[in-house]
């Protein structure tokens, strides 16, 4: 199935935009995690704008698609592309943890409505996608999910109960994505606890396994295809990604996790994304 | 004779299916009677179609739910040793609108789970109920590690955590309706073992939040819950000996708690005894404590497991070793009434 070049590149429009509020919102409110907000802008505008069957006037419909950001620090992404799909204005935007707001860094569901789920400690996505995917096909609801994981949640225990138990259910309505990005607050992935071989423990954990360029919007709509139209397994797309990416000064560097823009350096992140100032 | 022994023999190696097993198991498990309340109630919800889903975690004998399994197959969840992501799953299957009750031993669910229950049921106010199975002591013999004495003070410090402890299966069988009927987190602490029968028909139904006064008195007021009404109740028995005559209430939800009736407690009695299988930091013993010492100070002893680790044996042993007992109850009381009469004098 071919994609249109031209959605590839409204995709990719919306991607850049998805990262000036990225930039603008953790430079206003002084807070955020910019380094994985911006790794996986391409995974999160790729499902909201063409995979998931969702209606923004609507967040409660019962056979919307879900969408479960495990990686909970990267909501000021979630944020930007939710306002950006039209779930609420993008002012709001720049109440992000600000007293009150409906947007804290990491991701609340029951005062956000429009989040299927609620996220920060990290590995507990993927059991509550498990409980959704088997709960969905227990209703005959049409529903799939995806789940958006860290590579460093691959370190965590509970990450991999619920992969044997996405494989025992067959549960081809669930989909992960890994945003490969290599980094965690104390360096590399590599070096503060190996994931590697990440592919083979998925494929040996009975997972139909896709590796990709979760920068490339073209191989991520191809992967949901794929993933959509793959019988009897659950299917995990590991995509390599750079934390931080976009910006020179932030790409691939580990202080960037949680490190906050200055007003002169979200000056030059916004120009070098071609906002003009 | 040599007959008999081949024919043991013979009935060991023969082939047995799970399934088999299964039922065998079963039917020795519903002579075990809250564990047969359990299944039951699981079982009469879900034939009038409420879309309940049980979560196991390997502990599908101690909770009692084979029964289930058999009848409704496709609505066991069985996730294996891993109660972490029981929980999410749990949460994640309430998401879509199915009412997922998830089994696994007290300390397990209050302890390993924590995290879990926090984030992905309490926080999220997702409609998951945890049964905890073989609390405080009841699991005695299977020593410290299984006994959960800790299991209320966790989930009574979870905001949006409703926590359930029936005092016999007519409560359980009520009390997993009422959670099934209540849209949000619930904990309901059960048993292992035997639950005697102590409600009657007269008793006002099960509802969250609302205590029921068993006994009438007004020299004291012994709150207990779980299998320790059964002890207050007997304690109560005979403290009548010596003319003393104690109020006994059973709080049925030690979150909500029924305020109002502990309080009407310490107005109309002046003198409280709290008994807990559990803890006495941060269970029934502690939630009251809390309301009296902040709404009106009342001479109060809790009865329940001072801040220490359990140890292996039998109930009765325990509840004599660590001192929970009628006597200590008994003697709880005469303290707290001469506590009252002493402040009386200041």
């Amino acid at each position: 199935m071919g994609i249109a070049l031209e959605q590839v590149r409204e995709l990719e429009r919306i991607c850049l935009e998805t990262r000036k509020w990225i930039v603008k919102m953790i430079a206003a409110s002084g807070t955020g995690h910019a380094g994985g907000s911006l790794s996986c802008v391409e995974i999160l505008v790729t499902l909201y704008f063409r995979q998931l069957r969702i209606d923004p006037v609507n967040p409660a419909m019962p056979e919307r698609d879900r969408m479960l950001l495990s990686k909970g620090h990267a909501g000021p992404a979630l944020y930007a592309v939710l306002a950006l799909r039209g779930y609420f204005p993008t002012d709001e935007l720049f109440t992000l943890d600000k007293p009150g707001t409906r947007l804290s860094k990491h991701v609340d569901r029951v005062k956000l409505p429009a989040a299927d789920i609620s996220a920060g400690m990290l590995g507990q996505g993927l059991s509550m996608g498990v409980g959704m995917a088997l709960g969905a096909r227990m209703r005959n609801n049409p529903a799939r999910v995806y789940a958006v994981l860290s590579d460093g949640e691959q370190q965590c225990g509970q990450t991999w109960e619920a992969a044997m138990c996405g494989a025992k259910y067959k549960l081809d309505n669930l989909t992960a994505i890994v945003d490969r990005n290599q980094l965690q607050v104390d360096g590399f992935t590599e070096d503060v606890m190996s994931i590697e071989p990440l592919a083979a423990k998925w494929r040996n954990f009975g997972w139909h396994v896709l590796e990709i360029n979760g920068h490339d919007v073209g191989q991520l709509l191809r992967a949901y295809d794929l993933a959509q139209a793959w019988n009897g397994q659950p299917t995990i797309s590991i995509a390599e990604t750079v934390k931080g990416y976009g910006i020179s000064f932030t790409a691939g560097k580990v202080q960037w996790h949680n490190q906050v823009f200055t007003q002169d350096q979200a000056r030059l992140a916004l120009a070098e994304l071609g906002e003009s100032v | 004779m040599k007959n008999d022994v081949q024919s043991d023999h013979q009935s060991v190696d023969a082939p047995d299916t799970i399934q088999e097993a299964m039922k065998r198991d079963t039917a020795a498990l519903f002579s075990d009677n809250a564990r047969g309340a359990y299944a039951q109630a699981l079982l009469d919800l879900m034939d009038e179609g409420k879309p309940i889903v049980v979560v196991e975690a390997d502990l599908m004998k101690s909770a009692g739910t084979a029964p289930v399994f058999e009848r409704y197959p496709d609505r066991v969840v069985q996730v294996g040793i891993a109660e972490q992501n029981a929980v999410g799953v749990a949460a994640g299957l309430a998401d879509m609108g199915l009412i997922p009750f998830v089994d696994s031993f007290a300390v397990l669910l209050s302890r390993r789970s924590a995290d879990q229950v926090w984030m992905a049921v309490a926080f999220s106010d997702m409609n998951v109920k945890l049964t905890g199975l073989y609390s405080g002591f009841t699991t005695g013999t299977n020593g410290p590690t299984h006994q959960s004495l800790e299991d209320v003070a966790i989930m009574r410090s979870f905001p949006n955590m409703v926590i359930i402890e029936p005092a016999d299966c007519s409560e359980l069988r009520q009390a997993v309706r009422v959670a099934a009927e209540y849209a949000g987190p619930v904990y309901i602490r059960n048993v292992r073992g035997d639950l005697p029968a102590i409600c009657d028909d007269e008793e006002p139904p099960f509802e969250i939040g609302k205590a029921v006064m068993l006994r009438p008195g007004n020299d004291a007021a012994i709150i207990a819950s779980g299998i320790m009404v059964q002890y207050a109740l007997e304690s109560r028995d005979l403290l009548l000996d010596e003319d003393i005559e104690v109020r006994v209430v059973n709080p049925r939800t030690i979150k909500p708690l029924d305020e109002d009736m502990v309080l009407l407690c310490a107005k109309e009695t002046g003198a409280i005894v709290t008994v807990e299988d559990h803890s006495i930091v941060g269970g029934l013993g502690g939630a009251v404590a809390e309301l009296l010492s902040e709404t009106r100070p009342t001479p109060l002893k809790r009865i329940g497991v001072k801040d220490r680790f359990g140890d292996a044996g039998t109930f009765d042993w325990l509840i004599q070793a660590y001192e929970m007992d009628v006597p200590c109850i008994a003697n709880a009381v005469k303290e707290v009434i001469g506590r009252r009469a002493e402040y009386a004098k200041d």
